[in-house]
């Protein structure tokens, strides 16, 4: 198994982190992982994408120019990586601030009201793990206790006391995924 | 298992510094290397394992520290990017002329001038046949993963002391910036005085005794037939790294039809690019050379009675195919395809750089 991912989004959404927390949780899964950031004069309110690699073998390019899943959560990631996800491949979307809603008719294409969602919950910083639960619903590739473990590791001690609030954001975006278009 | 961790390259250069007991780190920040001194001064070593790490006040500054402590035969580092080592040549060179071991990490960015800051592997020039003035070369390993980031750190000491000449790390934006799982070096404890001089002899400025003469560290002599022979004993000292030191893997190559030559980011996207390639049949393989001097010569002529076609890939305007040109010496066609400027070429691209020309398509 070798999964390509595309997260992108605007700068200080989470982005970055919730691609660490992925390859963190899928390392505690014995998989090899890549995680390779748009880096450059980036800062918040800015462009942010991340492409992660999990793989049960050697990672070959962290690089890539297509992928099997994109996780897109503003216009521009939007117009910049729809047409690169491979055909039979997986959309999954934030529709908040989206006008122009993906067209493809050969991917599988969800919703996720991550910004609603975690305004709902009173706090906006479980944005990324409200997609992450998404993410997990529609690409079952990660155990959620591993994400757990994941979220152990990644997560400085001092900020442990947040888990269960993450752990609840991930519940909450396993349970409101809308299918838009499933192949 | 030992220690596994989910780390950026430069934060791994950092810990593996740490780890297998390097003296000294002094460095001035640019991107995209800064998160090498940046995790140096998070993790404060010096109360750790006594290591010192200096912001110097310039990259001049940073590499006659280097200087100075490699005299007193202490393991000393510097890292910095494409700019940062242009300033940093002067130093480098003299460290070769006074036969001292040292550590220099370049994690390239694109270039001439400040250029940008995303990744390239336009130094391949600087590091491999000067960047400084003189006869001179440098050790030079270039990783291709986060995990050779960690193990090359202390293997770039190992050859450094082995020989008494600088190590150089080529490694790029992307080595530098991406994150993979790494198994960390076990801790080691810095080396006392009695042991490097058990190591590589009295060399240094320190550890004078009674019955022997004064060291002095200094890339100067006026006398140009000592000079001269000091300039041979350089060169018998780089053959013997030709000879003993070369490093290098060769991927998919047994039934290869045409060969890829990359190394470090550029052979991660040609492993990628041979996927792509053997899905349409073609026989293409890789050999990335992980040490770029010595050169692996004699690896790549050994697969020229096999091969079509060589395709040398790098993020520069072609600067190592010129090595892969004298190691192949006419015997099989060889081209080169790279992007530059900060731009990363894709597997796809590769493919079709080789389809178009060794495949007439």
């Amino acid at each position: 198994m070798t999964e390509e991912i595309i997260i992108a989004g605007f700068g200080g959404q989470g982005v970055l982190s919730l691609g660490k927390i992925l390859c963190y949780s899928a390392i505690m899964q014995n998989q090899e992982v890549s995680w390779m950031p748009s880096y450059g004069p980036e800062m918040r309110g800015g462009t942010a994408n991340v492409t992660v690699i999990l793989s049960d073998e050697r990672i070959s390019s962290p690089v890539l120019k297509s992928f099997d899943t994109a996780i897109i959560l503003n216009q521009q990631s939007m117009d910049k990586f729809v047409n690169e996800i491979k055909p039979g491949g997986t959309l999954l979307y934030d529709p908040n601030g989206i006008t122009r809603h993906p067209e493809r008719k050969d991917i599988n294409i969800y919703k996720i009201q991550g910004a609603a969602l975690a305004t709902e919950m009173g706090n906006p910083q479980t944005f990324n793990m409200i997609i992450m639960g998404g993410f997990l619903k529609v690409k079952p590739i990660v155990l959620l206790e591993n994400v757990k473990k994941g979220l152990e590791k990644s997560l400085p001690e001092r900020h442990h006391k947040l888990i269960p609030l993450n752990i609840e954001a991930i519940q909450k975006g396993i349970e409101n995924v809308e299918t838009v278009l499933a192949l | 298992m030992g220690d596994i961790r989910l780390m950026k390259g430069n934060e791994v250069i950092a810990e593996a510094a740490i780890r297998c007991g390097c003296d000294g780190y002094f460095g001035y920040p640019i991107t995209p290397q800064s998160e090498v001194m940046e995790t140096l001064m998070i993790r404060r070593p010096e109360l750790e394992t006594g290591m010192v790490v200096v912001q110097a006040e310039s990259e001049v500054a940073a590499i006659n520290m280097v200087y100075g402590g490699a005299s007193c035969g202490k393991k000393v580092m510097t890292s910095s990017s494409s700019p940062g080592i242009s300033l940093k040549a002067e130093g480098i060179t003299y460290l070769a002329g006074a036969e001292l071991p040292a550590l220099i990490v370049n994690v390239v960015r694109g270039g001439p001038g400040l250029g940008t800051i995303q990744p390239a592997q336009s130094d391949y020039f600087q590091a491999v046949k000067g960047g400084g003035h003189g006869d001179y070369k440098l050790i030079v390993l270039a990783p291709a993963s986060v995990q050779e980031m960690n193990d090359f750190v202390e293997l770039s000491f190992d050859l450094a002391f082995k020989y008494l000449n600088p190590a150089l790390i080529l490694t790029d934006g992307v080595i530098g910036q991406m994150m993979e799982k790494v198994e960390l070096s076990e801790f080691k404890p810095r080396w006392t005085e009695e042991e490097i001089i058990a190591k590589s002899g009295t060399w240094a400025t320190t550890g004078k005794t009674a019955d022997r003469e004064r060291n002095i560290s200094t890339s100067l002599d006026l006398d140009s037939a000592k000079q001269e022979i000091f300039n041979h004993k350089l060169q018998a000292k780089y053959r013997a790294m030709q000879e003993n030191e070369v490093r290098f893997e060769k991927i998919n190559c047994d039934d290869a039809d045409y060969l890829f030559v990359a190394y470090g980011s550029s052979a991660r996207i040609c492993q990628k690019a041979i996927e792509i390639a053997r899905k349409k049949g073609i026989k293409v393989g890789l050999l990335r050379p992980i040490t770029l001097f010595p050169y692996p010569i004699k690896q790549i002529q050994e697969m020229l009675g096999q091969v079509k076609g060589i395709l040398s890939v790098e993020m520069s305007a072609g600067q190592m195919v010129e090595d892969v040109r004298l190691a192949v010496n006419g015997k099989v066609p060889v081209e080169h395809y790279g992007r530059y400027g900060g731009i990363i070429p894709t597997p796809d691209e590769v493919v079709e750089a080789l389809e178009q020309n060794f495949l007439g398509e």
